[in-house]
């Protein structure tokens, strides 16, 4: 089920309206704080549950897989550099908190600089390889190439 | 003009009694706007029912004297500074607009019920200041900064209810400057020989009669129910329920290094500042 806001801490910063993909996140033009504007398009994204700065936004589940009581909440915290979820069941005893990374790097700090890059040769345009693509992800005449051939073992939890 | 009570010459056409009688029926429309707002909306009834929400999902209780330095954290920084703002233009407009608006309504008050005092000239002072921080604050607010021109892309001269707050307040504002000057320098006549100045006169006294007598249509009554909401934020926070929001944990307690492990793995054991993401842009790409 789509998105509702909590009109005591919304402050109408507009956060919401900016990043929400389809567009129904809007501005009460009486109350001026946000409101969805089309529930049955919202297809519960989290966007604007993320982006707001005052954890105004709330999600309310699909009653048939999660009913009513439960509570999804998502703490994106930029500075830190995380993302927390809570996730509560109705009954109230099960209570699960997550923490995951969601930057390694400070924000912007680290972007390609490609017009620093030399112009690509005849034969690197002509290739279906994509640029600065690694090349163990590439199929060639060899072999199958296999995270083994490549020097790389999976390791257990999120990575990238 | 700044150091010049225009209330002092207007007493020779208007008697203080009917000044004084304006300014308390002012004072009893905003008291009696903000019931009724406050019965129309239900808010204290919300305020209730979420605090007794809050309390069945908190998880500590949070004392009187804990309370009490909640309140003042309030004071402190929802009130006097406007903290709860994330956006900064937003924040030092509304600091100059509410500083101006205590300014010049407490001066206007004061220089109608004493004005034969001896510290007329500063409280003229202090009232034109507050106007003038008055227009500041509201027209960068009107023009720029107001969420249906910065998020939605409305146009700035798009009228809605919503307006009659800030529209009232800075005309309030413009107009009595406007009076003040024509008045103090004796143009097209004074107050009641029916000039430029009484026109200005008569438009400073719609416009403030509009922003008292309107709160129940209104946001005036935000500077009432705005800090309540802070208190119960911060409370619902102390005490654990906070909406049911995640733990604001510390990345460098090695407790949370444990349970969540990808933290340290991929940030380290003391995580860096990331600073801003998605923030260091404004939010105006409607």
């Amino acid at each position: 089920m789509p998105t509702f806001v909590y009109m005591t801490r919304c402050d109408g910063c507009g956060q919401c309206v900016d990043i929400c993909p389809s567009d129904i996140m809007h501005i009460d033009k009486t109350l001026r704080r946000a409101y969805n504007i089309e529930p049955n398009m919202c297809w519960e994204c989290y966007s604007c549950v993320k982006a707001c700065p005052h954890n105004a936004i709330d999600v309310r589940g699909y009653a048939d897989f999660a009913p009513l009581g439960h509570s999804v909440r998502v703490q994106r915290d930029e500075e830190k550099g995380t993302i927390a979820w809570r996730i509560k069941f109705r009954n109230g005893k099960k209570d699960m908190e997550l923490l995951a990374p969601i930057t390694t790097k400070p924000w912007g700090k680290f972007i390609p600089q490609l017009a620093n890059e030399s112009a690509p040769a005849k034969e690197m345009v002509n290739s279906e390889l994509l640029f600065n693509e690694p090349k163990y992800v590439a199929m060639n005449d060899s072999a199958l190439p296999t995270l083994k051939s490549n020097g790389l073992e999976i390791k257990e939890g999120v990575y990238y | 003009m700044f150091t010049s009570n225009p209330f002092a010459e207007l007493s020779a056409f208007i008697s203080t009694d009917i000044m004084q009688i304006y300014i308390i029926v002012m004072a009893v429309l905003v008291a009696g706007g903000t019931i009724l707002d406050m019965m129309h909306k239900k808010s204290a009834k919300y305020f209730f029912e979420d605090a007794k929400k809050a309390k069945a999902n908190s998880t500590r209780t949070v004392g009187t004297g804990e309370k009490a330095g909640l309140a003042v954290a309030v004071l402190a920084n929802e009130v006097l500074t406007s903290g709860e703002f994330a956006n900064t233009k937003r924040r030092i407009s509304h600091l100059l607009t509410m500083y101006g608006f205590i300014l010049f309504v407490v001066s206007s008050a004061l220089m109608i019920f004493g004005f034969d005092s001896v510290a007329t000239e500063t409280l003229a002072q202090i009232w034109h200041t507050g106007a003038i921080m008055l227009c500041l604050g509201g027209y960068w607010f009107w023009f720029s900064i107001r969420v249906d021109v910065n998020s939605e892309g409305a146009k700035w001269y798009k009228l809605v209810r919503a307006d009659i707050f800030i529209v009232s307040l800075f005309t309030t504002a413009t107009f009595a400057l406007i009076w003040s000057y024509l008045q103090s320098n004796g143009m097209n006549g004074k107050v009641g020989e029916m000039g430029l100045t009484t026109l200005f006169f008569l438009f400073f006294l719609i416009s403030n009669t509009t922003l008292f007598a309107s709160v129940l249509w209104s946001k005036f009554a935000h500077m009432f129910f705005k800090p309540a909401a802070a208190l119960q934020k911060r409370i619902a926070k102390a005490d654990g329920s906070n909406l049911n929001l995640p733990t604001d944990f510390d990345l460098t307690d090695p407790a949370v290094q444990a349970r969540f492990p990808d933290i340290p793995e991929y940030m380290g054991k003391t995580p860096e500042y990331m600073g801003h993401g998605i923030r260091r842009e404004s939010a105006n790409h409607y």
